[in-house]
């Protein structure tokens, strides 16, 4: 087990070096940073100044190890255009973007699981494919439109939700659904295939033989091992609803780490695109490694192999 | 059993419903743009939304009057030019800064020896790198020294230079990556509002400043409180405008302007902006495809475009076509030189008088209102004119243009709202990298406009480097860009032409 432990955790901190250096490099080639920082009207004289104060006079791998040797240190630092720390600025708005995270999650999962079960239930009948189509309208939809129509009625025809802003639970309620909406399909299947295996297996013709309730059946003792996988794939679904956050962020003013980084690229701010991608990877990889190491404690074929 | 739950439900929504957030009721005015506002500072953040702000909690020496065209006194009382290079203000006496300590000599002169020390890092360097220094004659008199002679001087001073107390930036360092940390500073000014709070890239929230000097050309503040919220998504805008939760915003697409202005839910105004659109061609042949060095070509081309159908259906109806290579509110800024009208007969014969009978293909750049871009590239292929439309980012772009790389490009140029043609033709035609032709005598006639305070002496001259480029068409003008603005049905505000909205003078119907 801790040599699987080993392996994995030196491919996480591979996959967070290959990361950064890719996104450092990418800064690149969208064009001079110095432009986007200066301004339309910056003169030559005023961006070979901007080049030299930040750096970006200096080949582009001394740019990286300069910022990989600050970064290891402790210091990612300041952004260079909200002249503040950039871990400061993060975690301000990290707890905004974890809620919202943890909130779609919740819903997904509370949309998806039922939803799965009852697929499981009678499977290839009228109601499995109703579950499978209310959930793959979820993957189906683009999240901004999904975002936008549910402003649309709720917001400004209904009135009975805030459009914008992150001041109360009310304000998460569209951003959450509309960013959760969309793994549902993944949770859904697994939670249905889950279902069907555990349901043909003895333990639960033997409880059904002593009479154990429907109710009991599905929910005590079929779910909990149906479910096992989907915990896993909850796990990186989170992840992804971290870093994929950016759209709906957007769409309903909410300023968490997924608008810092979309405002980021466009302002060419480096040392903060590339602390929040640090900071991401890194979440994404925590959380894929929890599930590596769930899956292989679960299931030892998986550590072994 | 049903009507009920009916019932229920309806009582639920009722209780749940949120009452429109009037922003009159409460005495406050919330705007929003897509922009997020890091620092409340105007000299380390370069976005048009700090401009705004700078207006609003700092005054300058001088403020822009856009009906007059002329400079009013603001924190100076008058002035006098010594030479081309030496300006004497007297201050205005009995201001106080937020903080509650009195405005004097000693602020003005430190605010600008500040700024024109290189070495305290001020990123656009371009609008402070004009000043000398500042000194002290008495108590309520400075004199400040340029570093040349510049015709933009009080456009800047009105614009961009706002007056901090003295010692203002002494608890900021500038950090190992060259970075000014401004977070010890504390927002202070002596202007009509004052910041109440502030959270980065979320909100800035403002107080009416209940001591600003009565008799100033900024009025006297009437709205009690000013917020600004960042909102990056338009629509999202234009959600929160309907339901009351924003007052006022900007730079609304025209087709949500027109369906909002038709709804009547709220004001919709078209201003004209200080910003222009043209295309500059490749006249050195630079980029390989050398079909613009021929005059008779680039000739051609703007005889081809239909401009005033483009300014009037595309862009606004404060849109006009433009001729010469400046805004023509800008001061120096010339219509009285070769103009090419739209007459697609007359640009298929240019053509083939050019050996180009049958048209060409070539390389079209742009980056932005992709709409105007496509409407160009319309009217040039109905005379056999095929362009290939390159679509960057613009630092992608002002890269290859720069570099010679393209061959046509459409661009716009906002002038940074200064209302001179130095801030527009001097930029482009004095021999720069962003020079597409580097004729020695546009280089020449501005340079005698720019070193001159003598207004006559700057109009010939401006006007003779016009002429030059209209007559080479090294640039086509095309038309000058304009604004939607929507705002509340209980607001009084009128946009201006500068792009730096006078949120301070807004008062409530």
């Amino acid at each position: 087990m801790l040599a699987f432990l080993l392996k994995r955790l030196s491919m996480a901190v591979l996959v967070a070096l290959t990361v950064s250096s890719l996104t450092f490099s990418l800064n690149f080639l969208s064009g001079d940073p110095a432009i986007a920082l200066g301004g339309e009207s910056a003169t030559e004289a005023d961006l070979q100044t901007i080049r030299e104060t930040y750096g970006y006079d200096k080949p582009i791998p001394v740019q990286y190890i300069n910022w990989l040797t600050r970064a290891v240190q402790g210091d990612l630092g300041q952004s260079h255009y909200l002249n503040q720390p950039v871990s400061e600025e993060i975690f301000q708005r990290l707890p905004t973007t974890m809620a919202l995270g943890l909130c779609a999650l919740v819903f997904a999962l509370a949309l998806s699981i039922p939803l799965g079960v009852l697929a499981a239930i009678r499977p290839n009948s009228l109601l499995d494919r109703f579950a499978l189509t209310i959930a793959v309208v979820g993957q189906a939809m683009p999240s901004f439109w999904f975002g936008l129509t549910m402003m649309l009625w709720f917001a400004i025809n209904w009135r009975i939700l805030p459009v914008s802003g992150s001041d109360s639970w009310k304000h998460f309620v569209m951003p959450s659904i509309a960013l959760g909406y969309y793994i549902t399909p993944g949770v859904m299947r697994l939670t249905r295939a889950g279902m069907l295996e555990v349901l043909r297996s003895d333990y639960i013709r033997t409880a059904r033989a002593k009479g154990v309730s429907k109710f009991s059946l599905l929910f005590k003792h079929a779910l909990r091992n149906a479910i096992i996988p989907v915990v896993s794939l909850a796990a990186v679904q989170f992840g992804f609803m971290l870093g994929g956050s950016i759209v709906i962020e957007t769409i309903f003013a909410i300023n968490g780490l997924g608008f810092l980084a979309w405002e980021s690229i466009q302002r060419a701010d480096l040392p903060m695109m590339q602390a929040i991608v640090l900071v991401l990877s890194f979440f994404y990889i925590a959380l894929t490694f929890f599930a590596d190491v769930l899956n292989a404690w679960l299931d030892p074929r998986i550590r072994i192999g | 059993m049903k009507s009920i739950k009916i019932s229920l439900l309806v009582g639920l929504l009722a209780t749940t419903a949120l009452p429109a957030m009037a922003g009159k009721a409460q005495d406050t005015l919330n705007w929003a743009t897509d922009k997020e506002v890091a620092v409340v500072d105007p000299y380390f953040s370069v976005t048009r939304e700090l401009v705004i702000m700078g207006h609003m909690g700092w005054d300058g020496l001088v403020l822009f009057n856009n009906e007059t065209g002329d400079f009013d006194p603001l924190l100076a009382t008058g002035w006098e030019w010594k030479s081309n290079t030496v300006v004497e203000f007297d201050l205005r006496q009995g201001v106080v800064f937020h903080d509650g300590s009195t405005f004097d000599a000693d602020d003005v002169v430190y605010t600008i020896n500040f700024l024109a020390d290189e070495a305290n890092g001020v990123p656009a360097q371009s609008v402070v790198n004009w000043m000398k220094s500042a000194t002290k004659i008495d108590q309520y008199k400075v004199r400040l020294e340029l570093v040349q002679p510049f015709p933009n001087a009080f456009a800047y001073l009105a614009n961009e230079i706002s007056i901090m107390p003295e010692g203002y930036y002494d608890g900021s360092t500038i950090g190992a990556d060259g970075t000014r940390d401004l977070s010890g500073v504390t927002p202070n000014g002596t202007g009509p509002y004052r910041v109440s709070d502030v959270r980065t890239g979320k909100y800035v929230n403002w107080d009416k400043n209940e001591n600003y000097f009565a008799d100033g050309p900024k009025g006297t503040p009437q709205i009690g409180h000013i917020n600004f919220r960042t909102i990056g998504e338009t629509n999202t805008q234009l959600a929160e405008l309907m339901t009351g939760g924003l007052d006022w915003a900007w730079d609304v697409p025209k087709e949500q302007a027109l369906r909002l202005e038709d709804s009547g839910q709220v004001q919709v105004v078209n201003e004209k902006t200080l910003r222009i659109s043209y295309l500059t061609f490749d006249v050195t042949g630079s980029s390989g495809q050398d079909y613009f060095t021929d005059q008779k070509v680039r000739a051609a081309v703007a005889h081809a475009i239909n401009r005033e159908a483009i300014a009037k259906e595309l862009v606004g109806p404060a849109s006009v076509v433009i001729h010469s290579a400046c805004h023509p509110e800008q001061f120096g800024c010339t219509e009285d030189v070769p103009q090419y009208d739209y007459d697609p007969e007359k640009a298929k014969a240019l053509l083939a008088e050019a050996g180009y009978p049958d048209g060409f293909d070539f390389d079209l750049y742009g980056y932005r209102e992709r709409e105007f871009t496509e409407a160009v590239i319309g009217d040039l292929a109905a005379v056999g004119i095929r362009a290939k439309l390159n679509w960057l980012q613009y630092s992608s772009l002002l890269q290859a243009l720069q570099n010679g790389k393209t061959p046509v490009a459409q661009m716009t140029w906002g002038s940074s709202s200064i209302p001179d043609v130095a801030a527009i033709t001097s930029h482009f035609f004095s021999g720069s990298a962003d020079d597409p032709a580097k004729d020695p005598r546009t280089a020449e006639a501005l340079r005698r406009g720019d070193t001159s305070v003598d207004p006559e002496v700057r109009a010939e001259a401006y006007a003779e480097a016009l002429n030059i480029i209209s007559e080479e068409l090294y640039w086509l003008p095309m038309f000058t860009y304009t604004k939607y603005y929507a705002f509340s049905n209980d607001l009084n505000f009128t946009p201006t032409a500068d792009e730096i909205p006078r949120l301070y003078e807004a008062s409530w119907k």
